[in-house]
């Protein structure tokens, strides 16, 4: 249903259920109740199919409050800054129960049996492998996900009845499971989808770009892009608790003095994804969530191509010159967490982790003059024009530090559409900051793409004989395999040894509220509505 | 009967004089989009697209084929009355358009209405009493409408008036989220709700407007008022107008059937100048206000590379342009009869 639902039939919704809404009468926001909450953000939903090419991040949502997946991740609290969802613990969703074969290599799961998708269809297992089928063919950002969980070919999934669904893996993962509860393999009506399909659109990603088939929490009521999207509740959701709010509607506000004048009066309950800046000054009277970024580190990268940047002695004169401190104020405002001054011991797993480098101009002279390149050389450092919030006061403070060690840096600032294709597909750019995050929080999955020759994220062209092995030994290993801490542990003092990314903070993610509680976040870094509550 | 009718074989004639230019948009729009920096398909790839992946959405895009392919497939589209399918929005760019295109009109117009409504009195009155308070009231509004631009003007209205005095309504885009859109009929929120005869949608719908027209209208008066006064000045101080004061004929009669009527050639070239030039400025008005307008859509485009709706985008204002010169070259004859058609 998009903008095409008339006015006649959105009112009968309306009017249909349990009581009138306050659309057409205005009504203050305090007497809203429990019925409708506001959320701003400044993204646009470009699509309602998360499958779809072209599909932008903030759309991820769709497919996590309209759709279902198998399973889902618990809910832990993070000190002081409300809740996050727990990697550790995975719950069932549209699962009931689910078992592992002893070699680890068949998934079998079972449905839950009162699960129905909005038009009051049972939701079977071949909904599920249709669903599957889809995300592993369309190609795209949907298939390298699912590649990332060892999901890669329809022949891998088989409906053995209507509630019994089952996975064959081409070798055990720790991977696989928690690939399952990210937004990107949820379960269609494939009924209800194929009826759309056509001979040139087999997958139906016409008809599912507008017109969502799902068992989720939330239907869709209205979508008129570039503008809101309004969420009505399903009643008949088994997924999880049903949730408080019957209608959510999101506003897209793109200036972010608008989305905070908002959420300051109040006229909206939740500004979700907001600046740094805004998030430090509303922290005293707003309930602000700052969660750490799970697996993501802005860096500094030096890129290996470059010649100086090959010495070891240059890329630690940097790391010893980078001025930590004020950039964590300047460019996050101290919103994250600091990833600098720890120790050179390495006895855990935990990433992202503090370096043992801090800001030390005398080291960083030494490490300058043993290097082969004592009188310093020019180098610029790109920064991207749609990051320039935090990139633009990151690389002012790095380039009057590196002036200091003589190497003197230019900045170049690249347009966002270009800023891909130069730092991580062309990996062309001498020195240039970058912010990899993975939504799978292991230090594998994050050295995989990061570390590993040739791999996207690797924009420093980094190549390490070791870390290609360790990555691959550790991947798809247990973590309770004994071999998989002393190998983690190894594979983090080759990086930080080696310094191809030169870490210089965890950055947050910022969500707002006055007069909603229940905010949690998620890997995703998309607003989870179905937890919300008014207050 | 087009013999008979010298007016409409001119506008004919100049509509079609329009076809070049409208062919040389196309081209010109086509190569220049191809031009911008950044590569479409790595964007759209999504975020941990790998080159497998690119290649995929490249072909899916039909950025594959050499560039006259492309072109070809372009134009043909453009025949059927296709603008293409835009990306970022993933929708057909015509239908893009025409949600977006009268809401940008919408506030633009309602802006200009303010705007010459405030600024025409205002210049004559500072040609009329020059050096007077008036004057001096003109040139301070004329130099704050400049200087300031319109994103400031945009956020300090909200705070006065809906942070600091709660006055206005929140700064929702055209409609606050307790209404309901009219049925697209114009696309005109004003418009289509007195239609449908809904007036507390209308309401909502003006509320909503009062601001985000008042910030473009401060903006937009200042070469206006500016001109209105240069021309009534000269107007004023002609022969014609000495001879009609010579002649004994009463202040206003002078004042607006001659003077007035004599000033209003510039003042109305200005007004087409002033609303090319408003739509443009519209960008940072529609992102204060959430306003989802033609200028945001142009430079979320641009900033991605979304071809077609770029293309779109071009392609309708140079449309919109045409037939804005059109009109204003009607108004001429309309307001000055020696102008006549046959003349060009």
């Amino acid at each position: 249903m998009t903008d095409q639902t008339s006015r006649r039939r959105f009112l009968k919704m309306g009017a249909a259920s349990a009581s009138m809404l306050p659309f057409l009468r205005a009504l203050p926001a305090s007497a809203q109740g429990n019925e409708t909450l506001v959320v701003v953000t400044g993204a646009t939903i470009n699509s309602l199919d998360l499958h779809r090419t072209g599909t932008s991040r903030a759309s991820y949502q769709v497919g996590i409050n309209c759709y279902d997946r198998l399973l889902t991740f618990g809910t832990k609290e993070v000190p002081g800054n409300g809740l996050s969802y727990d990697y550790t613990v995975v719950e069932p969703e549209l699962a009931e129960s689910w078992t592992e074969s002893d070699d680890g290599m068949t998934l079998t799961f079972k449905l839950k049996p009162n699960a129905t998708f909005w038009d009051g269809r049972k939701v079977t297992a071949a909904d599920v492998k249709w669903s599957f089928d889809r995300a592993v063919s369309v190609g795209g950002f949907p298939t390298v996900q699912m590649k990332a969980g060892g999901l890669e070919r329809p022949e891998q999934f088989i409906a053995e009845d209507d509630e019994t669904f089952v996975i064959k893996l081409d070798r055990p993962s720790k991977l696989t499971i928690p690939d399952l509860a990210v937004p990107v393999p949820y379960i269609i009506n494939s009924v209800e989808a194929l009826a759309n399909a056509t001979e040139d659109d087999p997958w139906a990603l016409e008809y599912l770009h507008t017109t969502p088939a799902g068992s989720g929490a939330y239907k869709v009521a209205r979508w008129n892009p570039g503008e809101q999207l309004v969420y009505e509740r399903n009643d008949d959701w088994v997924g999880g608790p049903l949730p408080a709010v019957r209608r959510v509607i999101i506003r897209e506000v793109p200036s972010p003095a608008t989305r905070r004048a908002l959420i300051e009066r109040g006229d909206v309950q939740v500004a979700f994804d907001i600046p740094d800046k805004d998030a430090a000054e509303l922290a005293d009277s707003l309930d602000v969530f700052s969660t750490p970024v799970e697996n993501c580190i802005h860096c500094l990268c030096p890129n290996f191509e470059f010649e100086p940047f090959q010495d070891a002695d240059v890329r630690k004169a940097i790391a010893y010159a980078v001025p930590y401190e004020a950039i964590f104020q300047a460019a996050a405002f101290e919103r994250g967490l600091p990833l600098w001054g720890g120790s050179e011991e390495i006895t855990d797993t935990a990433w992202p982790r503090k370096t043992h480098y801090y800001t030390d101009l005398d080291k960083a002279k030494e490490h300058m003059a043993k290097s082969a390149h004592a009188d310093g050389f020019d180098v610029p450092l790109s920064i991207s024009l749609d990051l320039a919030s935090w990139m633009e006061p990151t690389a002012l403070l790095v380039q009057e530090a590196l002036g200091e060690i003589g190497i003197n840096v230019t900045i170049e600032k690249i347009p966002g559409a270009n800023w891909r294709t130069a730092v991580l597909v062309e990996k062309r750019l001498p020195l240039h900051l970058e912010n990899f995050g993975g939504w799978l929080n292991t230090p594998d999955y994050y050295f995989f793409w990061a570390y590993k020759d040739g791999h996207l994220f690797n924009s420093s062209n980094y190549r390490n004989e070791e870390i290609e092995a360790l990555v691959d030994a550790t991947l798809h290993m247990s973590m309770d395999d004994p071999e998989y801490a002393p190998q983690i542990q190894r594979m983090f003092e080759i990086a930080l040894d080696e310094l191809p990314r030169i870490p210089l903070y965890q950055p947050a993610l910022n969500v707002a509220t006055n007069g909603a509680e229940g905010y949690e976040f998620w890997f995703h870094r998309q607003l989870d509505v179905r937890l919300l509550k008014a207050v | 009967m087009l013999a008979s009718s010298p007016r409409l074989r001119a506008v004919l004639m100049r509509l079609a004089q329009a076809i070049p230019v409208v062919i040389g948009v196309v081209v010109i729009s086509f190569l220049l989009t191809r031009a911008l920096p950044g590569d479409p398909a790595v964007y759209f790839a999504g975020v941990a697209a790998d080159e497998a992946s690119i290649e995929q959405t490249r072909v899916a895009m039909g950025l594959d084929k050499p560039l006259p392919v492309q072109f070809v497939h372009y134009v043909g589209d453009l025949l059927q009355g296709d603008l293409g399918q835009s990306l970022s929005s993933g929708r057909p760019v015509a239908t893009d358009l025409a949600n977006r295109l009268p809401a940008s009109l919408e506030l633009t117009l309602t802006a200009l209405i303010l705007a010459v409504i405030t600024a025409v009195p205002l210049g004559v009155l500072a040609a009329t009493r020059p050096g007077t308070w008036v004057d001096h009231l003109c040139r301070v509004v004329v130099t704050a409408g400049v200087s300031l631009p319109t994103f400031f003007t945009g956020i300090l209205l909200i705070y006065i008036f809906y942070y600091l005095a709660g006055i206005a309504p929140s700064p929702l885009g055209r409609l606050d989220f307790i209404y309901l859109s009219p049925d697209h009929v114009t696309g005109f929120y004003l418009i289509d709700a007195a239609l449908m005869g809904d007036w507390e949608t209308w309401r909502g719908a003006a509320k909503q407007l009062v601001l985000p027209a008042a910030t473009l209208a401060l903006f937009t008066l200042a070469p206006i008022a500016r001109m209105t006064r240069a021309a009534m000045l000269t107007a004023l101080s002609s022969d014609f107008i000495r001879t009609a004061r010579a002649a004994g004929l009463s202040k206003s009669v002078v004042l607006y059937r001659y003077a007035f009527r004599n000033a209003l050639l510039p003042v109305v070239t200005t007004l087409g100048m002033v609303f090319s030039f408003a739509l443009g400025a519209n960008v940072l008005v529609e992102k204060v206000f959430a306003w989802p307008g033609i200028g945001s859509y142009a430079v979320e485009a641009l900033v991605v590379s979304d071809y077609a709706a770029v293309q779109g985008f071009v392609l309708v204002m140079a449309l919109l342009f045409v037939v804005l010169n059109l009109v204003i070259d009607l108004l001429y004859t309309a307001i000055d009869p020696r102008i006549g058609f046959e003349a060009r």
